[in-house]
């Protein structure tokens, strides 16, 4: 039987070889076959993560609530020291220096990406604006997200923090921050569901011992991230609760 | 900072629900809200706290080890009216989510609002207590708030 893998879109293009390459080492620690599907946009990956398409999934916060309580899957590791946070930026030369500057009919520049976009819009209520009073305009990634701030098209823009620090010094030093969230325990985790769930302790054995191993390391660093820890139903619940508080 | 603060310090005494008293030296000084942060607590079923966050230490004025094990009136403004805390009460207990704006009362006697979310947090069908994060509150939501639960509080 062959299993199926996606990651949740969110992560920076210049890792996409690092997911196939986290791939075939794990298909040959595990000695089981993987595919593995990337995606673009998080909702034609939510479609086909309800029509049970996959049995390991990395997810975005947002996304592991729906695996977790609706569908069955486990949480077995997250990445470590990588929470994840979101940005507000405007425009370098922006009047606009506090979110509290921000006035309604402000043009927003977002993504599909969920947890950030929730976390933009909560960042917003401290100047009384929501879906309502501001123009909110989806874009297909944070570099687009970025030039329509450059070009005057977008007054604040929302940005995954990893996706904005990776952007180039030249982009970033024509936009300012207005406020970056420190939430701390928000982060994606790599999910299995209920048909590899025999699989669920030599995955995480595996995954938690990669760092030791010198192609496991180079994987790690190709996929920017530094070892993986443990994650346990308790941390999972724990965090889903917390999303939850933030969707209205 | 609200620009009603007068920095006055008058001592109260807070009666909570269970029947318990304490003294406190309450000083009318806003502590603005952190940008971006969440304060983040778990409770158990009664209301005792058992988990706090960086940003709940910070903001309240209290260590993680005052905070663990004490029960969440601990942060019970006198400016807030029961109603308010018998309304959130009720709500989780039926099982739904509350939303809120509270004025916390921290242990230096100062004061911070906050808009608040508690969730029951439910596991194998079973409550095991509560989560709640607060957020930023907008200005214009602390004056509403404001000026209902002065109302409210001389109505009791």
């Amino acid at each position: 039987m062959t299993f199926n893998l996606t990651v949740s879109p969110d992560f920076a293009p210049d890792h996409i070889s690092g997911w196939y390459f986290f791939n075939t080492w794990l298909q040959r620690k595990l000695g089981v076959g993987i595919h593995l599907e990337l995606y673009d946009s998080f909702d034609a990956q939510r479609e086909d993560i309800r029509a049970e398409k996959f049995d390991l999934i990395y997810a975005n916060p947002y996304d592991a609530s729906m695996l977790v309580r609706e569908m069955g899957f486990q949480a077995v590791v997250k990445p470590a020291s990588k929470s994840d946070e979101t940005i507000i930026a405007v425009n370098a030369e922006s009047p606009f220096h506090t979110v509290e500057d921000l006035i309604s009919g402000c043009r927003v520049a977002t993504t599909d990406d969920p947890d950030v976009h929730t976390m933009g819009m909560i960042m917003l209520e401290s100047a009384d604006l929501d879906k309502n009073n501001t123009e909110i305009k989806q874009h297909s990634s944070y570099v687009v997200v970025a030039k329509n701030l450059l070009n005057g098209d977008a007054d604040a823009g929302f940005f995954l923090k990893d996706a904005y620090d990776e952007l180039s010094e030249l982009i970033r030093s024509k936009m300012r921050v207005l406020v970056s969230s420190q939430i701390s325990v928000v982060h994606h985790s790599l999910l299995v569901g209920p048909r590899m769930a025999e699989h669920i302790p030599a995955i995480q054995t595996a995954l938690l011992t990669m760092h030791d191993d010198e192609k496991g390391k180079g994987v790690l660093e190709s996929m920017d991230i530094e070892t993986w820890e443990p994650m346990d139903s308790e941390q999972t619940e724990f965090m889903i609760d917390l999303i939850d508080t933030l969707i209205d | 900072m609200s620009e009603q603060d007068t920095g006055e310090v008058r001592t109260v005494e807070i009666a909570y629900f269970d029947g318990t008293k304490r003294t406190a030296d309450i000083v009318d000084r806003e502590v603005p809200y952190p940008d971006g942060k969440l304060i983040v607590s778990r409770t158990d079923p009664q209301g005792i706290i058992t988990h706090a966050n960086q940003a709940f230490i910070d903001m309240s004025g209290y260590s993680e080890d005052e905070l663990i094990g004490t029960n969440h009136y601990i942060l019970r403004h006198p400016d807030m009216p029961a109603i308010a805390f018998k309304g959130l009460w009720d709500t989780i207990e039926q099982g739904t989510k509350w939303h809120g704006y509270v004025k916390n009362l921290r242990k230096d006697g100062a004061y911070y609002w906050v808009k608040a979310t508690v969730i029951p947090n439910i596991r194998n069908g079973q409550l095991v207590g509560y989560t709640s994060v607060r957020r930023k509150p907008s200005r214009s939501k602390i004056v509403e708030s404001e000026a209902l639960y002065k109302t409210l509080l001389a109505e009791e």
